[in-house]
């Protein structure tokens, strides 16, 4: 604990990278999950192979992944941003396919029934519907992905993990403390902030 | 029907669908002319092909043979979501858009047919005065606060919104209790007759069709076996199942479908 409260500011700028580390991931994450999760639920044979894909990317051991994307992208935030984004893909993918499947069939009968188009019934009522379970998944790849961006510090990426790994090459066990308590913090702020935030969409 | 009626006549000439994989066609062969203002209830058991029917009109399910003409003219020459704009639909499940209030549930087909947004208020407050929920009290509500009698009215009157010239009804009451549907059907026969839409009401309710209906058009395996008034049927089933259907308690129907529904 010493190392955290006598060191504020540096785990406060660490933390603050690692919050922008796992913000940038997750929002392009959703610029390619949200697509690929409505083709998933649209077409079942498709969205098998999608969902195999994702969840075989999802295995790969992290530190794996890394090495292998470090080979083709070199050090840094970007390498560390596209590992974040591949994993999130299989949370995130489940989580809007679970989300349109279970939109009440009565709703899209009666979109398509009072005349709204094929991408109207999708924005306007599926996918609101489909909301909560989207953000439960969105809430849990959060939360993984904080902490496997401490990870990410090995390969320069900044963010708590360097604090980590500072402790682990000097033996300072106060900085492994400092920087897993503050990833433990993060993840479970970001776990109360985004189920307030499903339990505001709930309907 | 009335002289403000602004109801469309519905055509159905040969109309048969046949799903993929059925060993017999759902619907087939089905000729019937529903008039200009006309209350006509496709009635018969589950699996008849009624709501099958009932869903060709607004193109939902498109027939494997035969044409449907909405005052004369083909469906199909219509674009599918302006034709159904001009439809009003409401289904057994009701469907009201979970996210949005009352208010924004009724607006849904009048935005997007773009009406500006003082007539869609307008709108909104004069549908509700109508189906009896007080504007005041119900506009900012969510579906959600409703029960299920309320909820159907909203249905109702989101259905009517753009002022359609016909209106389909899939089993509209059939998941509310008895005194709640007897409700609802003195509503929608008093809103028909308001309004003079072209009503087609599916039902498997001998009681509800005997009530409701101007023409009943009785349906069995895909077929229709009789259509005629509600007097008409009762007095001259064409035949056994027709007989069977309404025949439990004939006298007592009887009653019910004298009975003068409002000043009908």
């Amino acid at each position: 604990m010493t190392y955290l409260l006598s060191h504020l500011d540096r785990v406060g700028a660490l933390l603050g990278q690692h919050v922008v580390l796992v913000g940038v991931s997750l929002i392009l994450a959703l610029v390619f999950a949200l697509p690929l999760g409505v083709v998933a639920a649209r077409a079942p044979r498709t969205g098998s192979a999608i969902l195999g894909v994702t969840g075989a990317l999802y295995t790969i051991p992290s530190l794996a992944l890394l090495a292998l994307l470090v080979a083709v992208m070199g050090l840094g935030t970007p390498t560390a941003v596209v590992a974040l984004v591949i994993y999130a893909q299989m949370i995130l993918v489940r989580g809007v396919v679970a989300g349109l499947r279970g939109v009440d069939p009565a709703l899209v009968d009666a979109a398509r029934g009072l005349g709204l188009t094929a991408r109207q019934t999708l924005l306007r009522v599926e996918l609101p519907a489909a909301l909560p379970v989207v953000l439960g998944g969105v809430r849990i790849a959060t939360v993984t992905l904080v902490a496997l961006a401490t990870v990410a510090a090995w390969i320069d990426a900044g963010g708590l993990g360097t604090l980590i790994f500072e402790g682990l090459k000097t033996d300072n066990a106060q900085k492994i403390v400092a920087g897993s308590l503050a990833a433990a913090a993060l993840a479970i702020a970001a776990d109360l902030a985004l189920r307030a935030a499903e339990h505001a969409v709930k309907t | 029907m009335n002289e403000t009626s602004r109801g469309a006549q519905v055509d159905l000439r040969g109309v048969s669908v046949r799903y993929a994989n059925a060993a017999t066609p759902a619907v087939h062969d089905v000729d019937l002319t529903i008039e200009a203002g006309t209350f006509a209830v496709l009635l018969g058991p589950s699996g008849c092909g009624k709501s099958t029917l009932l869903r060709t009109i607004n193109r939902l399910v498109e027939p494997t043979a035969g044409t449907v003409l909405i005052d004369g003219g083909d469906v199909r020459d219509r674009e599918v979501t302006e034709l159904r704009r001009g439809i009003g639909y409401v289904i057994q499940a009701v469907g009201l858009f979970p996210h949005y209030t009352v208010a924004q549930n009724i607006a849904v087909v009048p935005q997007l047919l773009g009406w500006d947004r003082a007539r869609i208020e307008r709108r909104v407050d004069e549908l509700l005065a109508s189906i009896r929920l007080d504007p005041a009290t119900y506009r900012e509500r969510k579906p959600r606060e409703l029960s299920g009698g309320e909820a159907q009215r909203v249905g109702v009157a989101r259905a009517l919104a753009a002022e359609p010239q016909v209106l389909l009804m899939d089993e509209p009451f059939a998941a509310v209790d008895a005194i709640v549907r007897a409700s609802l059907q003195d509503e929608i026969a008093r809103v028909h007759q308001e309004f003079g839409t072209t009503v087609v009401f599916v039902t498997h309710d001998v009681d509800e069709a005997l009530r409701l209906a101007d023409r009943i058009v009785v349906m069995h395996a895909g077929h229709v076996v009789q259509t005629g008034a509600p007097a008409d049927i009762l007095e001259h089933p064409a035949d056994d199942f027709v007989r069977h259907l309404v025949g439990v308690d004939a006298q007592t129907r009887r009653l019910v479908a004298e009975r003068p529904l409002i000043d009908r």
